[in-house]
């Protein structure tokens, strides 16, 4: 069997970031319960001039510096997003041209909630392997949106990872994926509609946990791993409590999930936050690593990865690592918040 | 507006293999050699410094939404020089001299329903 895994990777997170206590102070609620209670205390908010297409461009540009490559070796790009700059036109598209990787490409957006990056990976995989293409491009990149005084706005957040996919100098081996899909109305957001909607507490048992364990036992089972196994866990993370408690449930510790746990400090930025999450835990592995990593959309499903890090990690650097990202900020206040994500109607 | 995707998206220009200079947005003649330059495409380089800059109050149609904000003049690495917009930085590491690095933004929308143009602009690393 042909081998194919991630040669590179980058990571996009936006410069501002608010702090779930402004946000409270403005609904008159308790900030640092919120906080504790969800397990976020900052977002990463975009910019005026951001959207889930330029983030996608930042992280995609990174990943190929670090893989090295030319961007011309890319055969097809994948962008999972719920937020797309355009109802009708692919961010792929502006993605392939800011990479001056076209036109010979193929190039779509992906829809399934916050797995549709993953699922991009997937369909990269297997056209690697099939040796149809010799480098694919996922990317999930979002500018999540939560109705103002809703739940959802503290944590809904921006940002996105891009991974490149191929054969030849492997960083991280991906040795299994598989998918665990049931139709679930835990969280949709219809057309024409700006703001998503979701299902309240049912968005926990039922929907998050039952297919992040469901997936991740099922992905072990067909690599013969176990929990012990692996250096490090990443799990879909909505907020800081969920992938925490599937670890537990999943017989992981605490440090094999803390490393890829950075909802806290950027907030839940959707597409992007599994994504995200591996990113940082490939920023410090080493070779050898096993890495297990079950993303999760509503609607709902789970794709499931096993990786191994290989030798090839010590001669790739990324361009820019998470933890550096998370650490360069600014915060802004709820009214430049408001303004940079164009909730006031007249913008 | 999507003619000019490549010098938009990518810092597309022009390099004269006459007298070496390189020339942003691209040319079709050399301003010094005339008609002995010898031209060819050429990516500009992604980093700069700030040769002169200010701050926008009061914006042109479009732009209205995102004042205040950092007009510059930045000198690329291979000493082409471009006007662009300055974002995700505080004023106090905005001046003249400060090393500024290529990012893809936004640069324009003409409504919520109209076609987006993207492009480059620029932030003090
Ligand atoms: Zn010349």
């Amino acid at each position: 069997m042909t081998r194919a895994g991630i040669i590179g990777y980058g990571v996009s997170i936006p410069h501002w970031r608010i702090k779930t206590t402004e946000i409270a102070r403005v609904w008159g609620k308790d900030g640092e319960h919120v906080a504790a209670g969800l397990g976020v205390k900052e977002k990463a908010v975009g910019g005026f001039d951001e959207d889930s297409a330029t983030i996608a461009v930042e992280a995609s540009r990174r990943a190929v510096k670090m893989s090295g490559i030319d961007a011309q070796k890319i055969g097809a790009i994948y962008i999972g997003s719920e937020s797309k700059p355009y109802a009708v036109k692919p961010t792929a598209a502006t993605v392939a041209d800011a990479l001056m990787a076209g036109p010979d490409l193929m190039a779509a957006d992906y829809e399934f909630a916050c797995k549709a990056g993953t699922a991009g990976i997937q369909t990269c995989l297997g056209l690697v392997k099939s040796h149809m293409i010799d480098v694919g491009l996922a990317v999930g990149a979002d500018t999540a949106q939560g109705r103002p005084g809703d739940a959802l706005e503290f944590s809904a957040a921006s940002g996105g990872a891009a991974f490149l996919v191929g054969r030849e100098k492997i960083i991280a081996e991906i040795n299994h994926t598989y998918s665990y899909t049931t139709d679930t109305p835990d969280f949709w957001r219809r057309q024409h509609e700006e703001f998503p909607m979701h299902a309240g507490r049912f968005t926990g048992d039922p929907a998050y946990f039952k297919h992040v364990v469901s997936c991740a036992k099922k992905t072990m089972e067909i690599a013969g791993t176990q929990a012990s196994d692996y250096a490090y866990a990443v799990f879909h993370q909505p907020n800081g409590k969920f992938p925490v408690r599937a670890g537990q449930i999943l017989g992981f510790s605490k440090e094999q999930i803390q490393t890829g746990l950075i909802t806290p400090v950027i907030g839940n930025t959707y597409s992007g936050a599994s994504m995200i999450g591996l990113a940082a835990v490939l920023d410090v592995a080493k070779s050898g690593d096993r890495i297990l990593c079950v993303s999760y959309g509503s609607g709902a499903g789970s794709d499931g990865f096993d990786l191994t890090v290989t030798s090839e990690i010590v001669r790739h650097k990324p361009v820019a690592q998470v933890q550096d990202l998370v650490a360069k900020k600014e915060y802004i206040d709820y009214a430049t918040y408001i303004k940079n994500r164009r909730k006031l109607k007249s913008l | 507006m999507w003619r000019n995707i490549p010098e938009r998206y990518n810092l597309l220009g022009t390099h004269c293999q006459t007298c070496g200079k390189y020339y942003f947005p691209m040319r079709r003649v050399c301003p010094t050699c005339r008609r002995k330059g010898k031209l060819v495409d050429a990516k500009m380089p992604e980093t700069g410094k700030i040769l002169s800059y200010s701050q926008v109050f009061v914006a042109p149609s479009g732009f209205e939404h995102e004042t205040p904000y950092f007009l510059a003049i930045v000198e690329l690495a291979n000493k082409a020089t471009l006007l662009t917009q300055i974002v995700d930085s505080k004023a106090d590491v905005v001046k003249e001299g400060a090393r500024v690095e290529l990012v893809f933004r936004k640069i324009y929308e003409d409504s919520p329903e109209g076609a987006i143009a993207y492009g480059y602009k620029f932030r003090v690393v």
